[in-house]
């Protein structure tokens, strides 16, 4: 009997240490919470320590509040990628003549919809006259996107169409915030930086758009935006009784290293006959225009960022997209109907993070990849157009290869 | 509809062993599984407490516990900690018997070394008739079966049940008064219990868990005072067929939040109610044994759709002896064979905006081989499965691995 017990330990063990029953790692071609290839070891370790803020969620007695949109970094970026309706940040403003008023007098511009008990959130002015609605975006490959010099940008922009192309490409000249640390790449123009984050580039780099992240959309001070939300249309200015910062610099700067060293979103069969003729469609229509396949960074101070070819498929400018896309929203220098255009890659992969149904666009009103085409108006009309025109078979290629970003 | 679906396969599951005549009772009894203690025998799930090793002699004043460790070796998709080994508990009891009618019994417990140290039991009980007991103290709220039979030697798994611990935040203890008793009729024993108690406190939302979380609401101020001066009130009744099993419902209820402050409201008075459904038998050699609680919260609507309204779990364990027979010194020492099978979900509902499932739930199986030289310790070795769905309802993480242990009263 003995034996018998014996043996049914080590066959226990036996089984437990097959590998089919200790679960493997997913196939990195479908995977985004990832780091880059390459980094040293502590570049590692510094990337798990911004890895393991991201993931912290904040309670009341973490000073979570005392209005907020989502109490962590990843609910609105489940496994480093896009969001969900669920995490949809309201933007706020109205038109005063010519100019451009984000009603922060009314809490604006970002909507504080949830708070903590006891506290009133906010509600959505009735004065208001630019309402949008942003989808959190994918975080992977931050990192590229922040080392492409000003240089590159301001080589792309074309605000004249002098090429006659039909497509302008403007930056958005952004008022820097006081702890702004201007870098040798960066090429202000009258004070103001050129913005890259953000739906509308309305952030000129990833320390100012994660300090206004643990500021706006979850109600945490850090020593970088030490002010608490308040919510002035209610005159409630009593925070949330915990003491500022209530993160320090070196948490938020963690996690700003932790999204420059996420890698790049993986491709998915690029090199499929069907990919590969979508993939000259899509520049045969003219979508790579704004959505520039290959880009180049600059000096960078992680060793394998620096001066590096990467594919986003975007050109970090603001484009006019037409009514179809105006929100009558806007920040920076940027008009209400001037989107920043949105990186590609990883498109492909916008369902694993969002429940199983992606969504696409700013707002994530189209369901389908054809949807979000059809909604690109303005300068992305004549692009719309030629897709229109495209066979069947030519439109199913084009959407296989944008699903294999 | 799945909720409903569960409670129902969860019922067909405990019903029948009453509906069957066991005829060799005696038998079982002889035929060890687990310890007197636990469900095999005819102690009832409110003598857990009481029925503990040391107490046997009933001395005036006597000491006991259970000690408990085990390794840890687990691979979340690709990736492992490695392994890594804990002790996870050690708890004293005391208990004196200061009369006739009078009992004491204390546990304390340190967890994970001297990470935790905490104060689980201190009750006073006077005994006016069996069918009534005055109990006072520090007690073990009667909401499920696990929270009053906690200890570890009693399980098979080394992991709690999740009901028991993310629905129902055993082990959860509070200050409070009430009455229990039992009455006895033919081959069956009725028991109740009734207390009210300092309910759980403000932290089950907004909390750091980033969801409605029953476990942070186990505040330290809950032994000392309510956070709102109302009494949260637990209750159970449970039917015992004697050398079968046993079936129990219960409840735990209450304000949870802080709704006024120096006499002035401050916030709309927010409930919080678990509701729980436990059962064992015997079934042949076999033992099950389950658990099904829900809980539901009044969430402010301002805290959003990340903080669930309704959440509910179950599990159900079926422990069958393979062996039984004499080993070095122990001459009815035993291995058991374990299959567990559970879920939770912390967040029942859809998404107002999308009408999609809100996930946030775990589904996990575990498989055992256990040694027992003695009833009061064993050996464990699992391996144990766990699918964890994001609050989106992403493709589930998939999290497995094997622990090896032991948990002995001593």
């Amino acid at each position: 009997m003995m034996k018998h017990f014996l043996i049914c330990i080590v066959a226990a063990f036996l089984l437990a240490s097959c590998d089919f029953l200790l679960p493997p790692a997913p196939v990195a071609e479908d995977t985004l919470a990832e780091p880059l290839e390459g980094l040293t070891e502590a570049q590692q370790a510094n990337h798990i320590q911004g890895d393991t803020e991201f993931a912290r969620s904040f309670g009341v007695a973490d000073g979570l509040g005392p209005m907020f949109n989502a109490p962590s970094c990843e609910s609105c970026h489940i496994g480093d990628g896009k969001g969900h309706a669920l995490t949809t940040l309201i933007r706020f403003g109205r038109m005063n003549g010519a100019t451009f008023d984000p009603m922060t007098a009314h809490g604006g511009p970002q909507l504080q919809n949830r708070s903590i008990a006891g506290y009133l959130p906010e509600t959505l002015p009735t004065l208001a006259t630019g309402v949008t609605r942003l989808l959190p975006p994918a975080v992977t490959g931050l990192g590229y996107l922040a080392a492409v010099s000003d240089e590159t940008l301001l080589a792309l922009a074309d605000p004249d169409d002098l090429n006659g192309d039909g497509i302008s490409g403007v930056p958005n000249y952004d008022e820097p915030p006081d702890f702004f640390e201007p870098l040798p790449m960066h090429k202000p123009l009258n004070g103001r930086y050129i913005g890259r984050f953000g739906r509308k580039a309305g952030a000129i780099d990833l320390l100012q758009q994660t300090a206004a992240a643990y500021r706006n959309d979850m109600g945490i001070t850090s020593d970088f935006i030490m002010q608490d939300l308040a919510n002035v249309q209610t005159g409630a200015f009593t925070g949330d009784n915990v003491p500022d910062p209530e993160v320090s610099a070196s948490v938020v700067r963690n996690v700003v290293f932790y999204l420059r060293t996420l890698k790049a979103p993986p491709r998915r069969n690029a090199n499929a006959t069907d990919v590969k003729a979508g993939e000259q469609i899509f520049a045969r229509i003219g979508c790579a225009g704004c959505h520039v396949p290959t880009l180049k960074t600059g000096a960078s101070d992680i060793a394998v960022l620096n001066e590096v070819e990467f594919h986003p498929y975007t050109d970090l400018l603001l484009h006019d997209m037409g009514a179809e896309l105006d929100d009558k929203y806007t920040e920076g220098s940027a008009k209400t109907a001037e989107w920043r255009t949105t990186p590609l890659w990883g498109v492909g992969l916008s369902a694993q993070s969002q429940g199983g149904a992606a969504t696409y666009l700013h707002d994530g009103r189209a369901r389908t990849l054809p949807e979000a085409i059809q909604a690109h108006g303005g300068e992305a009309s004549r692009s719309r157009t030629r897709f229109n025109a495209l066979t069947g078979s030519e439109k199913q290629q084009l959407i296989t290869f944008l699903q294999s970003l | 509809m799945k909720t409903v679906t569960f409670f129902i396969c969860f019922l067909v599951i405990a019903f029948p062993v009453f509906a069957q005549d066991n005829k060799d009772s005696t038998q079982m009894q002889t035929r060890s599984v687990v310890p007197q203690n636990a469900t095999t025998q005819n102690a009832t799930t409110q003598d857990a407490v009481y029925r503990r090793p040391f107490i046997t002699s009933f001395a005036n004043t006597s000491i006991g516990g259970y000690a408990e460790a085990n390794t840890n070796y687990f691979v979340q998709d690709g990736v492992t900690e490695g392994f890594s080994m804990e002790m996870r508990r050690f708890n004293l009891f005391i208990f004196s018997s200061i009369s006739s009618r009078i009992k004491l019994l204390s546990e304390i417990e340190f967890e994970r070394g001297t990470e935790a140290i905490s104060i689980e039991t201190a009750l006073v009980d006077f005994e006016i008739d069996p069918a009534l007991t005055l109990r006072g103290g520090i007690i073990l709220p009667p909401v499920g079966a696990f929270n009053l039979r906690h200890d570890s030697p009693l399980y098979e798994i080394v992991e709690r049940p999740l009901v028991a611990t993310q629905i129902i935040p055993s082990t959860l203890s509070s200050v409070g008064f009430g009455v229990y008793g039992r009455y006895f009729f033919g081959d069956f024993i009725a028991t109740y219990d009734a207390y009210i108690v300092n309910g759980l406190q403000d932290g089950i939302i907004l909390n750091a868990e980033g969801r409605t979380f029953l476990q942070a609401g186990k505040v330290k101020e809950i032994f000392s005072e309510s956070n709102n001066g109302v009494p949260a009130f637990t209750g159970k009744v449970a039917l015992r067929k004697r050398g079968l099993g046993e079936i129990g419902a219960s409840y735990y209820g209450g304000i949870y939040n802080r709704f006024r402050r120096d006499g002035i409201t401050v916030d709309a008075q927010r409930s919080l109610h678990i509701v729980a459904l436990d059962a064992n038998a015997t079934i042949g050699k076999v033992l099950l044994q389950g658990e099904a609680a829900m809980s539901i919260v009044d969430v402010p609507e301002s805290a959003g759709e990340f903080y669930g309204r309704r959440q509910w779990g179950a599990y159900l364990d079926a422990v069958v002896p393979v062996w039984t027979g004499a080993v070095l010194d122990y001459t009815a020492a035993t291995v058991n064979a374990t299959l567990r099978v559970e879920h939770v979900d912390y967040n029942v509902g859809q998404f107002a905006a999308t009408g999609g499932n809100i996930g946030d739930e775990v589904t996990a199986g575990a498989v055992g081989i256990s040694f027992r030289p003695t009833p009061n310790t064993v050996f464990r070795l699992n391996y144990r499965q766990e699918f964890i769905r994001d609050l989106l309802g992403n493709v589930p993480v998939r999290r497995a691995g094997v622990q090896f242990g032991f948990a002995t009263y001593f």
